[in-house]
């Protein structure tokens, strides 16, 4: 029942429902990859430079690649790396935000400097620098936007728990004689889930987003098709074939404004309270 | 003013341990990157002379414990010795500081659009709540704040540099022009066009959004209720008790933002080939020249430190409670 | 009888499709005359503050709208006002006092500021005039030093000055009428004797009409001329304040003031004297703030100070004082919740603050807490079965036995065991309340400790809780140790009481010595300051009904 009712809040929003749409097209679109586009994307299928809506659905790139293909095997590539770091960051974030905001004082405030040195770089560029550093590769571009984008999640974890731990529910399990770790687990941190889903939501986008930078600059895993590495390597040809670089710039476009209106429309489910009207 | 003046020393005060963190984050990727260190300080086969190499190692302390050497970089660091960047010729912190200029210049350009229209456009929506000027203002924030900085800076440059030849593709300066005075300044501006733009479309859609539920929240705040008791106009009510109020969580996420401002910039410079530090960034990627990509990251951080600061005595001067906090 | 200032007939206002009833005022009809205080009374939920702020067109846009009905203002229809005339009437004809001072100012702006405003707005005056008269003001309404006032934020002010700002800024251009919306429910019982005084003080020099929204029929009796009752939406019952509260007529008002505790404490309980079950000795805490590397002055307060406490078996000890007293502080140092500093707490003579945390576990049964809040007090998240069984289960209890037992739990404090699978936000206030009770007992403890268990609650629900936890203590033979700012609450449930201030226990003994003969200046001027004192309530046959609506 109450799930009925978070999916009915949900579907009240009509951008969260035309998000969920197109993140479901992306989706299916990445899940038919190797059966409409089997074998490598990389692979040289005709003449280079044919425009889109010919042979080729969207036309070949500067070598003679399927564009379609790419951006078919592209999308895989951004979701599961999105998916990925962002899990990877929800792991972290939540852990030392949990942390300091149910202790406080000491562990609060070493942990929230840590926070603060993470937030205070500049989060690219850390997150070229790690890539170079560990050379580039799939699990690379996954730490790095990992170690880049806990901050927000540890702060806003930690704010959801200092609120929390006031909580009267709080002390009274102290009362009743409950350890830390289940207060923490059980107790406080289910309160928080919601808050965390919403922020996890965006930051698959800001994720995507990121990898697709580190990917156009070159500082993707060389052996992957991704939306960035098209762009990047269409952008010698701006002149000439500009839609090297718009066709894959739309997918981005479409996919990462998908997950913000899912993510807009989960808020609106499940903070009734934060509703901005 | 002394809680202020206290406010603000409390926070320099912080930001010792930060800087201090980043030299140690520092030497750590330092560690990391592959090869010895030694090497990797002089620029990975750069073709430093091996008497620099073994003055590094001594110098680094390379053949001690670890704890000294991490107290030798510090010492380093602090003392704005970065090294020298034997690829490029030149003491990496004169490197960096010539490049400061363009990205500073990119960076508060995209600060006053961002923030002024954002606010600005923030501030519509919310007065329009409902209506069409706050659909169209709210759709094209969300797309903006959805699309790929890389992506829009060559889309832009496709539709007004190639088609319409109205703006400059890259580059601060028609170097080959030798403009001069105001002439020159107008340049760089008309340069600066489309760098500015597409840095400023990501965060001026984030501050809107920003602005306008702040906006809406402060409206529903029991303090509005007296204004209105009091028998003030709709418009004096917004203008003189609402918008003060919701700029301050904007003004504290600009500095949350500050840092991945300078991160987004380093793509804008890629893209456009502005002189800056982020496209110095990237030609020490390729050319493998980790010291000074570690250099501009260090001095990145302090921009980043320093700005934050900034913005904390600008926030003392907006909000009085500065010292309750 | 005057000609009336304010008459309102046959006001209804809707709420929004959805809501538990269609409308949140319903045909209320009632009359305010020139120099006269009338208090319209009710619980959450009545309508009286949706009805207050209808007259000057203040109601949330797009959510509650008036339907019908008149409100005259000098025989002028409000509701058909235009904007502009209706601008003109707020603040200069009628002005509004709000709840919570701290919330109805602007944070950003000086009090001078936010004053002068209303003086700009509708008066034409240079500023050095409105100064001087802001300035008058301020002093009028007896505000110390109104030079550093007028250029302080509202962060500066204490609660009392910030309400006082507010009433200022209210009276500045001698309004034909105030509305003053629960104005001293946020503030000390000290403070709120103090701005009640003012209030009817500028009743008589400004011969205002006053619309004093309350919820508290102490206050109604202390400052009320005539007196209105609101139920659901609707006007039950109005009269004089003579009328009403010494011959109320429909049941909802008897009941209402039923349930006002009496001042004068019943006669003793008997319990055993010599047996201390619970012994405080020299407790401390300090909280500090400040300090450190940039040479601010460091603040400490004292929360408790040297406190010593005796709790016998089967007695209940009231700790008593306002807010920041260290109250609440001193019991949660008992509960070892906060870290004394100093001090020892015997439990059958062991001292509990020398134990390890884990040491301390086993301890914890024997002593258990009921909480202010209802709805911070339950696990959002959980069952009410897991939460009430969860205590157990931490020492030992299988699981089946523990929810066994939550179901008669349950039982005994007045809820239907079936209540069991459902979640806290399906239950009203005074029920969370008895489910808080239910999870403390779950451990068969030795002393309760209860942190102002009814003072979030309304008054009929009040009573109905204070009645379960009355047949609980008999029945269980428990130690309680309760905590109030409410001087009437303190006098029927507390067989001792302990009065603090500023951490400091400045007067401790049996409650009905404490009443009759308070030595201590300040309990005292506690004593003085409970609203309505004079007040003896009639007696009524009405009983408590459950008018504690909810699910």
């Amino acid at each position: 029942m109450i799930r009925a009712s978070l999916w009915q809040r949900f579907a009240a929003s009509r951008s969260g429902l035309i998000g969920l749409a197109i993140l479901v097209l992306v989706l299916i679109l990445a899940a038919s990859a190797p059966v409409f586009f089997p074998g490598d994307p990389f692979a040289i299928v005709d003449k280079p430079f044919l425009p889109p809506f010919g042979t080729h659905l969207l036309g070949t790139d500067s070598l003679g690649r399927d564009m379609a293909a790419g951006i078919a095997h592209g999308a895989g590539t951004s979701l599961m790396i999105g998916l990925v770091a962002t899990l990877a960051a929800l792991f972290i974030g939540t852990l030392i935000g949990a942390f300091a905001g149910f202790y406080g004082g000491l562990v609060d405030n070493l942990l929230m400097r840590l926070t603060e040195l993470f937030q205070t770089i500049p989060s690219f560029i850390f997150a070229i620098v790690l890539v170079a550093i560990l050379s580039p590769s799939l699990s690379s571009t996954i730490i790095a936007i990992a170690v880049v984008s806990w901050p927000p999640i540890a702060r806003l974890v930690r704010g959801e728990f200092l609120s929390l731990r006031r909580r009267e529910f709080v002390e009274a399990a102290i009362v009743l004689g409950m350890g830390d770790l289940q207060m923490i687990f059980r107790q406080i941190l289910p309160n928080c889930l919601s808050a965390i889903i919403v922020t996890g939501s965006l930051l698959v986008a800001t994720a995507i987003l990121v990898e697709s930078a580190l990917a156009f600059l070159g500082l993707g895993d060389p052996n992957i098709m991704s939306w960035g590495f098209m762009i990047g390597a269409g952008r010698t040809y701006l002149r000439t074939a500009w839609w090297l670089c718009a066709i894959p710039g739309i997918a981005i476009l479409l996919t990462v404004l998908a997950i913000n209106l899912v993510g807009e429309g989960l808020n609106d489910a499940l903070n009734p309270r934060l509703r901005t009207l | 003013m002394t809680a202020r003046l206290r406010f603000i020393l409390g926070r320099l005060v912080q930001a010792v341990p930060i800087v201090l963190g980043i030299i140690i984050l520092n030497f750590l990727l330092l560690h990391l990157a592959p090869g010895d260190v030694a090497t990797v300080l002089a620029g990975e086969a750069g073709g430093a002379p091996p008497e620099y190499v073994a003055q590094l190692r001594h110098d680094f302390g390379l053949d001690q414990p670890l704890w000294i050497q991490l107290l030798l970089y510090i010492k380093n660091i602090l003392s704005l010795d970065l090294g020298y960047s034997f690829r490029q010729s030149m003491p990496v912190l004169q490197l960096i500081l010539e490049r400061l200029g363009p990205t500073l210049l990119l960076m508060g350009t995209t600060l006053l659009i961002s923030v002024g229209f954002g606010v600005l456009l923030g501030l519509i929506a919310a007065m329009r709540v409902r209506r069409w000027a706050d659909t169209m203002i709210s759709i094209l924030a969300i797309i903006a704040y959805a699309t790929p900085l890389f992506w829009i800076g060559l889309m832009l440059i496709v539709l007004f540099s190639i088609k319409l030849d109205w703006l400059p593709t890259t580059g601060m300066e028609t170097v080959a022009a030798f403009y001069e005075g105001w002439d020159r300044v107008l340049d760089i501006a008309w340069h600066l066009v489309l760098p500015a733009l597409t840095l400023s479309l990501f965060y001026m859609a984030l501050y809107t959004r920003l602005m306008r539920a702040a906006m809406l929240e402060q409206a529903g705040m029991e303090y509005v209720t007296t204004a209105r008791a009091k028998g003030l106009t709709e418009r004096r009510i917004t203008f003189r008790h609402i918008l003060r109020n919701a700029f301050l969580p904007v003004l504290t996420i600009v500095g949350v933002q500050i840092g991945s401002l300078l991160g987004g910039s380093v793509i804008v410079e890629a893209v456009f080939a502005w002189p800056g530090l982020g496209q110095l960034a990237f030609q020490s990627l390729f050319a493998r020249d980790f010291n000074l990509l570690l250099g501009i990251f260090f001095l990145s951080a302090g921009l980043v430190v320093i700005v934050n600061l900034v913005v904390d005595v600008i926030y003392t001067l907006l909000d009085p409670r500065i010292e309750a906090r | 009888m005057p000609a009336p200032l304010l008459e309102i007939s046959g006001l209804t206002v809707d709420l929004p499709p959805g809501a538990d009833r269609p409308h949140a005022v319903e045909e209320v009809g009632l009359a305010l005359a020139e120099n006269e205080i009338l208090c319209v009374v009710g619980e959450s939920g009545s309508g009286k503050s949706v009805m207050a702020r209808s007259i000057l067109g203040l109601l949330p846009p797009r959510r509650l709208r008036v339907s019908a009905g008149r409100i005259l203002f000098k025989g002028e229809n409000l509701l058909a006002a235009s904007a502009a005339r209706l601008r003109q009437i707020r603040g200069g004809e009628i002005a509004m006092i709000f709840q919570e001072p701290m919330a109805a100012l602007n944070p950003l702006m000086t009090i001078g500021r936010q004053i002068d405003e209303v003086v700009a707005t509708h008066l034409n005056l240079p500023r050095a005039e409105r100064r001087q008269r802001a300035l008058e003001l301020l002093r009028a309404v007896h505000l110390p030093d109104p030079e550093r006032i007028i250029e302080a934020y509202p962060h500066q002010l204490s609660g009392g000055q910030r309400q006082r700002a507010m009433i200022a800024m209210a009276l500045i251009l001698e309004p034909a009428i105030i509305i003053a919306d629960e104005p001293t429910t946020a503030l000390d019982v000290t403070t709120q004797a103090q701005i009640l005084a003012l209030i009817r003080e500028l009743r008589q020099r400004h011969r205002a009409g006053i619309l004093f929204i309350t919820h508290d029929f102490g206050v109604v009796a202390e400052i009320a001329d005539r007196v209105a009752v609101m139920q659901r939406g609707r006007l039950v019952e109005w009269g004089t304040a003579a009328q009403v509260l010494n011959a109320p007529r429909h049941p909802y008002t008897r009941a209402l003031i039923a349930a006002v505790p009496n001042l004068d404490p019943p006669p003793p309980r008997p319990y055993d004297r010599d047996s201390v079950l619970l012994q405080i000795e020299g407790l401390d805490k300090a909280y500090r703030s400040g300090g450190g590397l940039l040479g601010r002055r460091q603040r400490v307060v004292h929360a408790a100070r040297d406190a010593r406490l005796a709790l016998r078996r089967g007695e209940t000890l009231g700790l008593v004082g306002e807010s920041g007293s260290g109250k609440s502080t001193l019991a949660r140092c008992i509960l070892r919740l906060v870290e004394a500093d100093r001090g020892a707490i015997r439990l059958d003579g062991v001292d509990l603050r020398r134990l390890s945390r884990r040491a301390m576990r086993p301890w914890r049964k024997r002593l258990q807490m009921i909480f202010q809040d209802p709805f911070a007090s339950l696990n959002p998240r959980a069952r009410i079965a897991e939460t009430i069984a969860a205590g157990p289960m931490l020492h030992g209890v299988p699981r089946a036995e523990a929810f066994a037992r939550a179901r008669e739990l349950l039982g005994l404090v007045g809820l239907d065991p079936r209540a069991a699978d459902r979640f806290p936000h399906e239950f009203s206030g005074g029920q969370r309340q008895r489910i808080g009770i239910a999870r403390a007992l779950a451990l068969r403890p030795d002393i309760l400790v209860a942190d102002e268990p009814v003072s979030a609650l309304d008054v009929s629900v009040q009573g109905q809780i204070l009645e379960l936890l009355a047949q609980i203590r008999e029945r269980l033979q428990l130690s309680m140790l309760f905590i109030t700012h409410d001087l009437r609450v303190a006098a029927q449930v507390c067989d001792s009481i302990a009065v603090m201030r500023r951490g400091e226990i400045v007067e401790y003994g049996p409650t009905a010595e404490i009443f009759a003969a308070p030595r201590h200046p300040y309990t005292r001027e506690l004593l003085a300051a409970i609203p309505g004192k004079a007040w003896t309530k009639p007696k009524t046959d009405a009983v408590a009904e459950e008018a504690g609506s909810g699910r």
